[in-house]
């Protein structure tokens, strides 16, 4: 079952199109990541979801219920941080999670606060001023806040801002015992590409504003082209044999090493040769990776 | 819609730039009536020039309700500024803090966080104004007593018995009630169309001001406009405290010598209020929330 | 030497007029000596009443007023915890105050009619230069020596009519009710200091006050009549 539902979602801002004509779906228990350069319109589509910005045209549909109709019910069972963590600096983190609980027909009580704290990491501070808060901290608390009232369906726009590489780890943890555990639904936009690859079942990459690829991860990480980086003690005698041999059409024009492109299978081919030839081989890496592919995909569309 | 309004009250009540417009008042009533009690007699010697040349003033003239309406005078002329502070930070304070963002991805439709943020506002104007209401009444009348209320008013005195006070000050209060929440649904307009703080704040001060040199021009030209401006109709809490006579030049105990002016005065006042609530609710409706 | 003759001309007028003015005072007019017997029959007296201000450019009520006298002229009227209004030095220049002083000169001045009496005008002229008034006019009715009108000219507090008329406490020369009249001053604050900016015709607020003399009336409910004010009221 569908979620959230998008069918020919645009958004334009006089004559800049930030949203063009986008459609996607999102399945529940999915987690659902969302890519796109800066200024793609990932920002404007989580708000269109959001009911902050009234699309042009299209038409959204969250929970099998029209959002321009159903609102306020939809977003009873949503729970969403977008960009910036702010929040009221003169309130405590246990305070924002009360007013904001409040604003929820589930009655929220101080366990399950507590409870929200204690898995944000925020437990300790929970009476402290937000203003004594570092962004890491903020970024916490605006999570607890989209989870506080136990929603099905969450959304985090960049919730890794800030946050430090225990805190990523920490963060992307949760969202995935979220997804698995908890049967939620999450769609997650971030920068850190490799915390999507390490998080999303689901990808959507956008680009000026519309959709450039979609699809389970893995299918879209294609094997026939793995990225192959050679370390060696001598660059020069290595290109020479690969130049010399099948692999030369694989090499990529590159300065801070050596690098190939090529399919999985032909790997094991590319290490015994290396080997034959007698070149210090220090080793040989291959990714097949998210960024690369984003990078792939986007300058393509340009 | 109950929630809304706790919360807002909530906030309203934790941020210490609240306390701002209720130490202000504090310090400005006191230091008037400070001044009033060293050195109030050469001041109602002064007004009272004009009389003593034919009468002999005899009882407490400087007394609490004297001091609380020459309090209101002075003070009513400023307070839309510190009400501006709040209720022109309501929407736009928290467009620039981006934490409407947050409010508005609740279950609760724009229109019902504009009208509950105004009423929540509309609580907030209404505590300081009866905080006004405390200090420069009640603590006047502890401080000078209580006596007949002796007004000079630019042409003529009045002479209200003091039985016949306390009731007009509650009017009064009533219809500053009325002017300062027109100010609060000013700020109000000005929150839903900006997305930072300062910018709402100054143009509802700006507003005021503007209107008020306005309204108090006596030049024909904006004499067409003036009976619909708020500013015109904003002191017309003053009607109270002016008495009937009846053919013996008598005053008539409890009773407003023009009570159609008050009545006009509130309508316009309130239409204005439904006016700018209106425009706030219309505007934040359409509005994308980008901050 | 031709120079004397004038002057001894103005000594003798002189000397003429304080002769002719010591035989008026010697010789008291026998009215005003019976309204003065009459008046000192009361020593002091405490009288309740309602005092009404009616000045043009004063709204008041009627207010309860307790008026204190004490010989030989102390008067002091008190509005019953209310600011009162009177005219400036007008109470003080009472008949008692007027006659008390037995420091001047009674002149007659004929008869006039009035409200369906005829009343002997008589004229008196203080001889003690301290007195704050200059002439004052009674109007006495030699029936029942009750004085129903005086008119006095003062040295700092302009003239005032002063009215009475009479009720139960008439033999002791009493009111039941006493108009001051007296002439005002224009009255005007500027607008910057009563903050009353923008009033549409401040004139109409005039034209409700129906009266433009000055003119208090007291009129007494009661009398508490020699049985002692202390000065300290005073």
């Amino acid at each position: 079952m569908a979620v959230i539902q998008v069918q020919d979602l645009s958004k334009h801002f006089g004559t800049l199109k930030a949203v063009d004509q986008l459609s996607f779906s999102v399945n529940a228990g999915e987690v659902f990541g969302f890519l796109g350069q800066n200024g793609s319109g990932k920002s404007t589509t989580i708000r269109m979801l959001l009911s902050l910005i009234h699309p042009t045209s299209g038409h959204i549909e969250l929970f099998g219920k029209s959002m321009e109709s159903n609102r306020n019910e939809i977003l009873e069972e949503v729970g969403a941080i977008i960009e910036r963590p702010d929040l009221y600096p003169y309130l405590t983190a246990k305070e924002h999670l009360q007013l904001f609980g409040k604003l929820r027909s589930k009655q929220i009580n101080a366990a399950s606060i507590n409870d929200t704290l204690i898995k944000v990491g925020l437990f300790e501070r929970a009476n402290d001023k937000v203003q004594t808060f570092s962004l890491g901290m903020k970024q916490r608390l605006g999570i607890a806040i989209a989870l506080v009232h136990n929603p099905s369906l969450i959304i985090l726009d960049e919730p890794t801002n800030g946050l430090d590489p225990q805190g990523i780890s920490d963060i992307r943890n949760l969202i995935k015992q979220l997804a698995k555990q908890e049967g939620k639904t999450i769609l997650v936009s971030s920068h850190l590409l490799s915390e999507i690859e390490q998080m999303a079942t689901q990808i959507m990459i956008i680009h000026k504003g519309q959709k450039i690829a979609e699809g389970p991860i893995q299918k879209l990480l294609d094997p026939t082209k793995m990225i192959v980086h050679i370390k060696t003690i001598n660059d020069v005698q290595t290109l020479q044999v690969i130049l010399s041999g099948s692999f030369s059409n694989y090499l990529l024009p590159r300065t801070d090493g050596i690098y190939l492109c090529m399919p999985d299978y032909e790997i094991p081919l590319l290490n015994a040769s290396l080997v034959n030839a007698g070149v210090g081989l220090i080793g040989v890496e291959t990714r097949n990776s998210l960024e690369d592919y984003f990078l792939q995909v986007t300058s393509n569309s340009n | 819609m109950k929630q809304i309004i706790s919360i807002e009250l909530y906030k309203i009540f934790r941020r210490p730039r609240t306390y701002i417009a209720f130490g202000a008042i504090a310090a400005l009533i006191m230091v008037i009536q400070f001044g009033l009690k060293m050195d109030g007699q050469s001041y109602a010697g002064f007004l009272m020039k004009d009389i003593n040349d034919t009468l002999t003033v005899d009882g407490n003239v400087l007394n609490g309700y004297l001091i609380c309406y020459i309090l209101l005078q002075l003070l009513l002329v400023h307070v839309p500024l510190l009400v501006a502070l709040i209720a022109a930070d309501m929407i736009s304070g928290e467009a620039n803090l981006g934490t409407l963002r947050l409010l508005f991805t609740t279950p609760y439709s724009r229109t019902q966080w504009v009208v509950g943020k105004f009423i929540a506002a509309s609580i907030y104007t209404i505590v300081l104004l009866i905080w006004l209401a405390i200090l420069a009444l009640f603590l006047s009348m502890w401080v000078f007593g209580t006596d007949d209320l002796f007004l000079m008013k630019s042409n003529y005195v009045v002479l209200i018995q003091e039985k016949d006070v306390l009731w007009r000050y509650v009017g009064a209060f009533v219809f500053a009630s009325f002017s300062l929440l027109t100010v609060t649904s000013l700020g109000f307009l000005m929150s839903s169309i900006a997305n930072n703080s300062i910018g709402p704040i100054v143009g509802t001060m700006s507003a005021i001001v503007f209107f008020t040199i306005l309204s108090t021009l006596n030049i024909p030209l904006f004499s067409i406009i003036k009976p619909y401006l708020f500013t015109t109709h904003m002191n017309n809490w003053k009607e109270f405290f002016d008495i009937k006579v009846d053919d013996n030049n008598e005053a008539i105990f409890g009773t407003i010598l023009n009570l159609p002016k008050i009545k006009t005065s509130l309508i316009v006042l309130t239409v204005h209020i439904i006016l700018f609530v209106s425009a706030s609710v219309i505007i934040t409706k359409r509005k994308d929330i980008l901050s | 030497m031709y120079n004397i003759f004038p002057k001894l001309i103005r000594f003798v007028f002189l000397i003429t007029i304080v002769f002719v003015c010591n035989n008026l005072q010697a010789q008291v007019d026998p009215l005003i000596e019976r309204v003065s017997q009459k008046l000192g029959l009361v020593n002091d007296y405490v009288a309740e009443g309602v005092m009404k201000t009616d000045v043009s450019f004063i709204k008041a009520s009627l207010g309860k007023v307790k008026v204190y006298f004490k010989k030989p002229n102390l008067l002091k009227v008190k509005k019953e915890g209310g600011i009162s209004l009177l005219p400036k030095g007008g109470v003080s220049v009472t008949i008692n105050s007027l006659l008390n002083t037995k420091q001047y000169i009674a002149l007659p001045a004929g008869t006039q009619e009035y409200n369906g009496k005829t009343l002997r005008v008589i004229k008196l002229v203080p001889t003690d230069d301290k007195l704050d008034w200059v002439i004052s006019t009674l109007w006495i009715d030699p029936t029942d020596a009750l004085v129903y009108k005086t008119f006095t000219t003062t040295k700092e507090n302009g003239s005032y009519e002063i009215t009475m008329e009479y009720g139960s406490y008439a033999n002791l020369g009493l009111p039941s009710k006493i108009i001051f009249a007296f002439n005002t001053k224009d009255y005007k604050l500027p607008n910057g200091i009563t903050l009353e900016f923008g009033d549409d015709d401040p004139t109409a607020k005039q034209k409700a006050l129906k009266n433009k003399k000055g003119r208090i009336e007291i009129t007494y409910t009661n009398y508490v009549i020699n049985k002692g004010v202390s000065n300290t009221i005073f």
